[in-house]
């Protein structure tokens, strides 16, 4: 079937989307120094959920990928058959 | 009194009309049902009722309280969503099992002695295997089958525990428990396994999947949902829980980012978000049981709204495997919008579903000082939002573009999906009307500046880590060993080893049985003589030298040519003559030494 290009096709939409990510980033990130710091654990970290997001991500990735490991969990689809 | 009608009975006993209306009247027939309940649900008034005498016991089919009532209400919140998903399935079974399945969930969490709940219990259990069965393939009669045995498995248990605690208390109540001796065990282990807490999880993720289109919808709703109802009537403030839930927050997760079928990862994402309920129970103060509840009631909505999503695509596309998907946005933009309603509620997003209820239990575990378990917590919560909200939405609706061109699906669910999604945002925006149902009247306010910052901070830098590391996060084809591997591969080796050495020795033992000894028995009989001369000379043969052999041989092959008769070739009398005159000749023998 012939692959018409659509929005999400077109470089420049991509690059728009992009940069409407950074910026919501940036904005997140500096929001956070506006709100009392967090109480929890004693952490007074401002952007403390920032890089807690980002590093549970990371781990959680490499975790997966980890075990997902052909010598640990994974097989192939006919394994049972 | 007329108006004390059990919710429950409305589907199980409703659902003998439905093999005898058809077209457009079965079809209104199917949602005039969870209306009636509804109605039936909000005359019960506070107590209980509907008595009936069993035995020595007084079963109690309807006790209400707050606990039993805010899950009645999204049980038959989700049978209306539900049915206007299935409506246009033109048999009626799976109406009828969907209808037994949701009648018997309604009645567990009603039932007000372990009796009732059991047999409730354990209608649920048969009924839903049927929504897996009738998806037709081999793959998913298989799936039931392993559903099914394990949840007897679980019943049996459940049974054991029930017998020995009524046993033990004399009372068939259905109340909190102490965790102490065997039986609260077992009744744990029975409440567990329907929770899917890991290792007793693999059933769920193994078989929902397989089920069909419509039937993974209801399954998503009601089996984990009872459990965790039936936790927090009986083991609130366990220790144990609140590790277990924690675990399996995690749990889920990360195999959910390794699974490719869109369903199993899902059905993955039911484990892990259980696990904050069963956590909560197991935290057990008021804030966390009613975060519990909460969050049952939220979940339920947008998992379901998922589940209606995922089925949406594959009743369209008959593909479910994110290898092959990709691209759909084109073709499924409505099902994309209201998938990410699903997707953003279970993520947590402010104004969305997930951010009012899941957060009751994040916060009581901060409360309570359970760091570790309100970092798992905190991590699970951002693996949600990668594999659902980013990983599946990326990899089905955007991603390489597969080149399937659809349409949107019918109707009729894309209406079951925009109830969902109205709801998980209605009631993320407006949250007092779920509060107001919370059955231990805790205290919460969701919505602070620094909660939102927060929750947007890690949400949205998850979603960085998310597209920094895309090109790892492809599917392929491939499956997960779960826990289901012992029971799959070990049912595979227990079969090997009864038709392989079993067997062998099992037709050892009936040749030497049945042939050789009675055999040599009759054979003996005729002429002693001869057959002690016989024997005598086989044994000598195996003694004796080379140059003897021959000659032997040869005196062995005359007397045998010389014996009356070759008993072998008649010997079907024999084996039970000998044995019944062996038999009497033993009891003659007890009954004279005993005597």
């Amino acid at each position: 079937m012939k692959k018409e290009p659509d929005f999400f096709d077109k470089p420049k939409n991509i690059k728009i989307l992009k940069i409407i990510f950074y910026i919501s980033l940036v904005v997140v990130f500096i929001v956070g120094f506006l709100i009392p710091p967090a109480l929890f654990l004693g952490m007074y970290v401002p952007a403390f959920y920032a890089l807690f997001g980002f590093i549970s991500c990371i781990l959680i990735i490499v975790i997966a990928k980890a075990l997902g490991h052909k010598w640990l969990l994974r097989r192939k689809e006919d394994y049972y058959d | 009194m007329i108006d004390l009608i059990p919710p429950g009975f409305v589907f199980i006993f409703g659902a003998i009309l439905l093999p005898l209306l058809k077209g457009r009247v079965r079809q209104a027939y199917l949602l005039l049902l969870p209306i009636l309940a509804y109605l039936s649900l909000l005359n019960l008034p506070e107590g209980t009722g509907f008595i009936l005498k069993f035995i020595d016991y007084e079963l109690i089919l309807l006790r209400v309280d707050k606990v039993s009532m805010i899950f009645g209400h999204i049980f038959v919140i989700m049978a209306f969503i539900g049915f206007v998903y299935a409506i246009h399935l033109k048999g009626f079974g799976e109406h009828i099992a969907a209808s037994l399945y949701i009648g018997s969930s309604l009645g567990v969490v009603f039932a007000g002695d372990l009796i009732t709940f059991f047999i409730f219990w354990e209608i649920m259990a048969l009924s839903s295997t049927y929504l897996i069965w009738a998806r037709k393939t081999k793959a998913s009669y298989n799936a039931g089958f392993r559903y099914i045995v394990i949840h007897i498995l679980g019943g049996l248990a459940l049974l054991m525990g029930i017998i020995m605690h009524v046993a033990e208390t004399g009372c068939i109540a259905f109340n909190l428990m102490e965790l102490t001796g065997l039986s609260s065990y077992l009744i744990l282990i029975g409440f567990i396994l329907n929770a899917a807490v890991p290792p007793f999880s693999a059933w769920l993720s193994d078989a929902y999947p397989e089920a069909t289109v419509t039937g993974a919808v209801f399954l998503s709703a009601f089996t984990t949902k009872t459990a965790v109802y039936a936790l927090i009537r009986a083991f609130p403030d366990t220790e144990l829980l609140a590790w277990a839930g924690a675990i399996m927050t995690l749990y889920g997760v990360i195999f959910a980012v390794l699974a490719n079928d869109i369903r199993r990862l899902l059905a993955y994402h039911i484990i892990s978000q259980v696990g904050f309920m069963v956590a909560g129970v197991g935290i057990g103060t008021a804030l966390a049981l009613d975060g519990s509840a909460a969050h049952a009631f939220a979940h339920i909505l947008y998992k379901g709204l998922l589940f209606m999503g995922a089925g949406a695509v594959l009743y369209m596309t008959g593909k479910s495997k994110l290898s092959d998907l990709g691209g759909l946005y084109k073709t499924m933009p409505i099902t994309l919008i209201l998938f990410m309603v699903g997707a953003l509620s279970i993520s947590g997003f402010p104004l969305f579903s997930g951010f009012v209820s899941k957060s009751l239990i994040v916060t009581a575990a901060a409360k309570e000082d359970l760091t570790p378990i309100w970092l798992l917590f905190s991590i699970a919560s951002s693996g949600t939002w990668l594999s659902i909200g980013l990983k599946l939405a990326y990899f089905a609706w955007f991603g390489e573009d597969s080149g399937i061109r659809t349409k949107e699906p019918p109707i009729n669910m894309l209406i079951a999906m925009g109830i969902a999604s109205f709801l998980c945002i209605f009631i993320g925006i407006y949250p007092d009307i779920l509060y107001a149902l919370l059955p231990f009247e805790s205290v919460y306010v969701p919505f602070t500046a620094e909660k939102i910052v927060w929750k947007m901070q890690f949400l949205f830098f998850t979603a960085l880590g998310f597209f920094m590391l895309l090109k790892y996060l492809r599917s392929k084809p491939y499956i997960f060993l779960d826990t289901d591997l012992f029971y799959r591969k070990g049912a595979m080796a227990f079969m090997w080893f009864l038709n392989n050495p079993l067997a062998w020795v099992g037709a050892k033992i009936t040749r030497v049985a049945f042939e050789i000894i009675p055999s040599s028995a009759i054979w003996l009989s005729k002429d002693p003589a001869t057959f002690l001369k016989i024997t005598s000379e086989t044994a000598l043969l195996s003694l004796s030298g080379h140059e003897k052999r021959v000659e032997i041989e040869h005196e062995i092959e005359k007397k045998r040519e010389r014996y009356p008769h070759d008993l072998r070739k008649h010997w079907t009398i024999g084996p039970t003559v000998f044995w019944t005159v062996f038999i009497f000749f033993l009891i003659t023998l007890i009954y004279f030494f005993l005597m």
